[in-house]
C-alpha cells in the first residue's frame, strides 16, 4: 500500500484491534503450513505433526509461565465461550468492562461495577461460582486488581476466568484459574488463542481434540506461530510506556481529556476525548489522514452504540461519544506519536 | 513419504498458500489489519474476506449465506445447537463432531442404520416428533455417497430441519441438494486449517454459540482471520474449477489400487462412492503391525480423530463387520497431488507386507 505524500503514509495506531504478524511467527506460519499432516493421524507424518504441536504447546506454556494446561482454540471468543460453558461452576459474576465476548454469555449473572478510574471492588467480587473479570479493558487500557480479586474469589470458594486478550503476551499473567488469550493481538497470527485452565478438573470435557476440550483438527501452524510470537518478548514494552506517556502528556496540553489517566494501564491503550467533536468525525478526519485509531473495540466500531466501558465509568453518553481509542504497537516511534499529535491539535482547532 | 490419507487432511494447495501471503504481513504493509475495523486497512482486509465469502458461497446453491467458523466441527455444533432442536435423527455412521453434538443436544438421539454398503436407507422411518436430521455427504471412512437429496425431501415434509455434514464432498460433488445447514472444513479440499463454514439456507434462524463482538452478522463471534478466509476461497475456488479433473484422477488411482490389492475386500459401495477413498479388509491382518512396518506411507485405519482410541470403527460395525473384520481393514485417500506411480508403490509394499503376515 504504497503512498505518494508523506502526509497520507499510512500510520496505524490501532495495536489493540489487531497488531502485526511478526516475522517470527511468519516464518513459524510457514514453516507450520509444510507439515500439513493432521496431527491425530497415527502415520509418521501425523506423528510428526503431534510432536510439533505439543513442543508448542509446551513453548507457549514457557513463554507465559504458566504451568497449568493449555487447550488450544481459535481465539479469545472461544476460548471465552468455552470457559464459561464448561467450566464446573456456573457463571456468578462478571465486571461491567468486560469485552462482549464475555458480556453475552452473562445472562443473568452479576455486573461488577467500576468506579470512575475504571476498576472494579475486589471487596465485591467474592462469589462462590465463576467470576469473570479482565486484565486489561480493551477501550481504556485500564487495568483490574487482579491479585486482590482473585483473593476475594478464592475466599468465597468460587474461581476467577481472567480475560488476558489484551495483556497476554505484554504482562505477567494473573493468577487466575481460566485464562483467556489471542494471539492476534501480540503479533501472532489471526485464527489462534488458548484457554489456559489451572486444572482439567475446572473444566467438564465435551468430547474431540485437545484432551476431549476442543473438538476439531488442530491448526499446527497458528499453534506454531503463536510460540513463536511469545518467544519474541517483549522488550519493546518500556518505549511504550514513555510513548503513551508523551502522547497523554500532549493530549492534555492540546486540551484533550485522557480516560483513566490516574489509573493503572496497559501502556499500549490509551483513550482520549476531543471535547466538541465525535468519535465518529474524529475517526474519518483521522483515515483520510491514513491514521488508523479506533473508536472503542473494532467489532463494536460499526454499531456506534455508546461504549458500555465509558459509560460504567460514569463519563456522560455525549462526552463518551468524543472519545477515541490509540493503541500502540512494537514499531511504534516517538515521530508517529508526534505525527497524531499534531493531527489530533489539528482537528482540534478546526471548527 | 507417500501420502494415502487424504480424508484426514490434504495438502495446502500452492494457490491457497499464495493467497494467504498478502494478509501475512508485518507493520511494511497493511495486510495485518482487524477485518472489523472501520480504517482504511480494515476495510480492506474485509474486502477481501468478502471476496473469500464468495469463493466458498459459489461451492452452494443461491439461497443461503456462508458463516465462517474455525472449521466443521463448530460448524456442526452451531447447526446442531443453534437450532435449539431437541428431537434428532441421525446416521449411524456420522462423523464424531454429529454425533456427540446429537447426543448432547438431545440423550435419546434417533440412529439411522445403514445396510451393508453402508448407505443409510432413505426411506428409513423417521422418528414421528423428530426436528432435525443430520446426514452426511460421503463418509469419511468408507467414502459411501449418502441418499441426502431424498432423505432431506422426507425429513422437511416430516418438518424437520436437515443439516449435512458436506465435509468430505465439499469441491468434490455439487452441494448436497436439500440440506438447510450444510458444514465444510477448509483444510479437507487442499485449504488452511484452522478455518471451516456453515452453509445457512434463508429463512433458517440460529442462535449464536460464540458470543462477543458480533461478527458474522452476530451469529459467530471473533475476529475473522483475512489470511484464512482468503486462503479457504482460493481452494474452494481451485477445488470448482479441477472438480472433473480431479474426479476423473482419483477414480484412476482407485482402479489401479482395487487392481492392485486383489486380496483384500472393500468395504463399502461399490457404486455409490468417491473414489479418492478405498476401504479394505482382509481376513486376518494385524493393521497395527502393517502400518508399522510400512512406516514410508501415510495411511489410517479409520478416522483420524479415532485412531488411538483402539475402539473399533463404529462405521464398520454400522455396515456389519465383527469387530474383528473392522480391526483387519485399512483406509486409503487419495487426491489432486497424489501420482500414479505413487499408488502403484505403496501398494506393492502393502501387498507384499500383508502377503508376509
Amino acid at each position: 500500500m504504497s503512498m505518494n505524500s508523506p502526509r497520507s503514509t499510512p500510520l496505524y495506531l490501532d495495536h489493540a484491534a489487531t497488531t502485526p504478524l511478526l516475522a517470527e511467527a511468519r516464518a513459524a506460519l510457514l514453516d507450520g503450513f509444510a507439515h500439513w499432516a493432521n496431527p491425530s493421524s497415527p502415520h509418521a507424518a501425523g506423528r510428526t505433526a503431534r510432536a510439533l504441536l505439543e513442543e508448542a504447546r509446551g513453548r507457549i506454556k514457557a513463554a507465559l509461565e504458566w504451568d497449568g494446561e493449555v487447550i488450544l482454540t481459535s481465539g479469545a471468543s472461544e476460548a471465552l465461550a468455552l470457559a464459561i460453558g464448561a467450566c464446573v461452576q456456573p457463571l456468578a459474576a462478571v465486571s461491567a468492562v468486560e469485552h462482549e465476548a464475555v458480556l453475552r454469555h452473562a445472562g443473568a449473572a452479576r455486573r461488577l461495577g467500576v468506579d470512575r478510574s475504571g476498576q472494579v471492588n475486589p471487596g465485591e467480587c467474592g462469589f462462590a461460582g465463576l467470576v469473570a473479570v479482565q486484565q486489561a479493558n480493551n477501550e481504556t487500557g485500564v487495568l483490574q486488581p487482579l491479585y486482590a480479586v482473585a483473593e476475594a474469589v478464592r475466599e468465597a470458594g468460587g474461581l476467577l476466568l481472567a480475560d488476558c486478550a489484551q495483556g497476554a503476551g505484554k504482562l505477567t499473567l494473573p493468577d487466575a484459574d481460566l485464562i483467556a488469550l489471542s494471539a492476534h493481538k501480540f503479533g501472532g497470527p489471526i485464527g489462534v488463542g488458548a484457554l489456559l485452565v489451572r486444572d482439567w478438573a475446572l473444566l467438564r470435557p465435551t468430547g474431540g481434540q485437545e484432551r476431549g476440550y476442543r473438538g476439531g483438527t488442530e491448526n499446527l501452524p497458528g499453534a506454531l506461530a503463536m510460540a513463536a510470537a511469545l518467544e519474541a518478548g517483549q522488550g519493546w514494552l518500556d518505549e511504550a510506556v514513555a510513548l503513551r506517556s508523551r502522547l497523554d502528556a500532549g493530549i492534555t496540553a492540546a486540551g484533550g481529556e485522557v480516560i483513566a489517566g490516574d489509573t493503572a494501564r496497559v501502556p499500549t491503550i490509551g483513550a482520549y476525548r476531543m471535547p466538541g467533536r465525535s468519535a465518529r468525525a474524529q475517526l474519518i478526519g483521522f483515515d483520510a489522514q491514513g491514521i488508523a485509531v479506533s473508536a472503542g473495540s473494532a467489532c463494536s466500531s460499526g454499531s456506534l452504540k455508546p461504549s458500555h466501558v465509558l459509560g460504567a465509568m460514569d463519563i456522560a453518553a455525549e462526552a463518551a461519544g468524543e472519545v477515541i481509542r490509540v493503541s500502540l504497537g512494537r514499531e511504534t516511534t516517538a515521530a508517529d506519536i508526534d505525527r497524531f499529535l499534531a493531527a489530533w491539535t489539528g482537528m482540534k482547532a478546526r471548527p | 513419504m507417500i501420502y494415502l490419507d487424504y480424508q484426514a487432511t490434504t495438502p495446502l494447495a500452492p494457490e491457497a498458500r499464495e493467497a494467504m501471503l498478502p494478509w501475512l504481513v508485518g507493520p511494511e504493509a497493511m495486510g495485518f489489519a482487524n477485518p472489523h475495523s472501520p480504517h482504511r486497512p480494515g476495510r480492506m482486509a474485509a474486502a477481501a474476506i468478502e471476496i473469500a465469502r464468495e469463493q466458498v458461497a459459489a461451492l452452494f446453491p443461491p439461497g443461503g449465506r456462508v458463516v465462517f467458523t474455525s472449521g466443521a466441527t463448530e460448524a456442526l455444533n452451531l447447526a446442531i445447537l443453534g437450532s435449539g432442536r431437541r428431537h434428532l435423527a441421525v446416521s449411524a455412521i456420522e462423523h464424531a463432531a454429529v454425533l456427540e453434538t446429537a447426543r448432547f443436544a438431545d440423550p435419546d438421539v434417533a440412529v439411522l442404520p445403514v445396510d451393508a454398503t453402508g448407505l443409510v436407507n432413505p426411506e428409513a422411518e423417521l422418528p414421528s416428533e423428530v426436528e432435525l436430521v443430520a446426514v452426511m455427504q460421503i463418509n469419511n471412512e468408507i467414502g459411501t455417497i449418502q441418499p441426502v437429496e431424498r432423505l432431506a425431501q422426507r425429513a422437511r415434509a416430516a418438518g424437520a430441519l436437515v443439516v449435512c455434514d458436506a465435509v468430505q464432498g465439499a469441491g468434490k460433488l455439487a452441494a448436497p441438494a436439500g440440506a438447510d445447514l450444510v458444514a465444510i472444513s477448509a483444510h479437507k479440499l487442499h485449504g488452511p486449517k484452522g478455518i471451516g463454514a456453515l452453509w445457512i439456507r434463508d429463512g433458517v434462524e440460529l442462535s449464536p454459540q460464540v458470543h462477543g463482538g458480533g461478527q458474522e452478522g452476530g451469529l459467530r463471534s471473533g475476529t475473522l482471520s483475512p489470511a484464512l478466509c482468503a486462503g479457504f476461497g482460493a481452494a474452494a475456488q481451485l477445488a470448482a474449477a479441477r472438480c472433473e479433473a480431479d474426479a476423473a484422477h482419483v477414480a484412476a488411482l482407485w482402479e489401479a489400487a482395487r487392481a492392485a490389492l486383489p486380496g483384500f475386500v472393500l468395504n463399502g459401495s461399490e457404486t455409490e462412492r468417491w473414489h479418492g477413498n478405498l476401504n479394505l479388509r482382509r481376513e486376518g491382518l494385524d493393521v497395527a503391525r502393517l502400518m508399522s512396518g510400512l512406516r514410508n506411507i501415510a495411511f489410517s485405519a479409520g478416522s483420524a480423530c479415532a485412531s488411538g482410541s483402539g475402539k473399533p470403527s463404529h462405521v464398520l460395525r454400522a455396515i456389519g463387520l465383527s469387530d474383528k473384520e473392522a480391526r483387519s481393514s485399512i483406509r486409503l485417500g487419495f487426491g489432486r497431488y497424489t501420482g500414479m506411480s505413487e499408488v502403484a508403490e505403496a501398494c506393492a509394499q502393502i501387498a507384499a507386507a500383508a502377503d508376509a503376515q
